[in-house]
């Protein structure tokens, strides 16, 4: 497998949304060979993601949608996921390790983002996530 | 005796609440909300409840679920009690790593370590 797999969602909110998704990006690594490591890292990231959007990014747009266009290939895979709303500073998220915050329930979605993606970026105003897998990170 | 609720089993061991989740995915918002009110339903009308989470068939969880353990384990200390996790897959483990959420838990390897920890 060597061609480029490549698809395009929009998602209103209901779960099976996601999973659909998750899925279609799953088959698609899966075929271009990406073992399991690199399955849960971008399946993890990819929730984050697309939760934060749904959730965080619309939350003031009535009927608001997230557009979620990805591509894999066999060296990476590509994801972007845009919400309709204003935007945010993620540098203006508080760290969740230090320690005063380790309490705090929520917080921890970009963190983990980064932490399993080889890249991550907010671009815009902050409601469109660019992210990135490559392969070589998948030991 | 077992107390089954939709998402979780929860069964007492000697004087510990055991805790187990019945899916391989704790993602689902909606679930993860009712996890966590069945927990509390639980532990609600207990005074320094002894608690193991054991996590065995758990292969995917979000920052969400993170969320609802760490408002449990508030919960937990709050009533003078003690929680322990257990039996947590190592993909899983590292995202407790990655978060230093292993130094706000007591994670033990077995279930049979957590209980013999809180004994």
């Amino acid at each position: 497998m060597s061609a480029r797999i490549e698809g395009h969602a929009i998602l209103r909110g209901p779960r099976a949304e996601i999973d659909a998704c998750q899925s279609a990006v799953e088959q698609a690594m899966t075929e271009h060979g990406y073992g399991r490591e690199a399955l849960f890292a971008v399946r993890l990231a990819l929730e984050e993601a697309l939760v934060n959007a749904i959730r965080h990014g619309n939350r003031h747009v009535p009927d608001g949608q997230v557009d979620f266009r990805w591509s894999v290939d066999a060296d990476e895979a590509r994801f972007d996921v845009q919400d309709q709303g204003e935007g945010f500073d993620p540098d203006a998220v508080p760290d969740p390790t230090e320690d005063d915050n380790l309490e705090i329930p929520s917080g921890r979605g970009i963190m983990l983002m980064k932490a399993y993606m080889s890249e991550v970026e907010y671009r815009g105003p902050g409601n469109h996530l660019a992210m990135v897998y490559r392969k070589s990170k998948d030991a | 005796m077992a107390n089954d609720s939709s998402r979780l089993r929860i069964s007492a061991v000697n004087d510990v609440v055991r805790i187990d989740f019945v899916d391989r995915d704790i993602l689902d918002e909606a679930t993860i909300r009712q996890i966590g009110q069945d927990i509390q339903r639980k532990l609600e009308p207990m005074s320094a409840p002894k608690v193991l989470m054991c996590f065995t068939v758990v292969e995917h969880l979000s920052s969400a679920a993170l969320g609802t353990l760490i408002t449990v384990n508030s919960l937990v200390k709050k009533k003078g009690g003690t929680l322990r996790l257990a039996e947590i897959r190592p993909e899983i483990l590292e995202v407790f790593y990655i978060t230093k959420l292993n130094k706000h838990f007591s994670i033990d390897e077995s279930a049979e370590a957590a209980l013999k920890a809180l004994a």
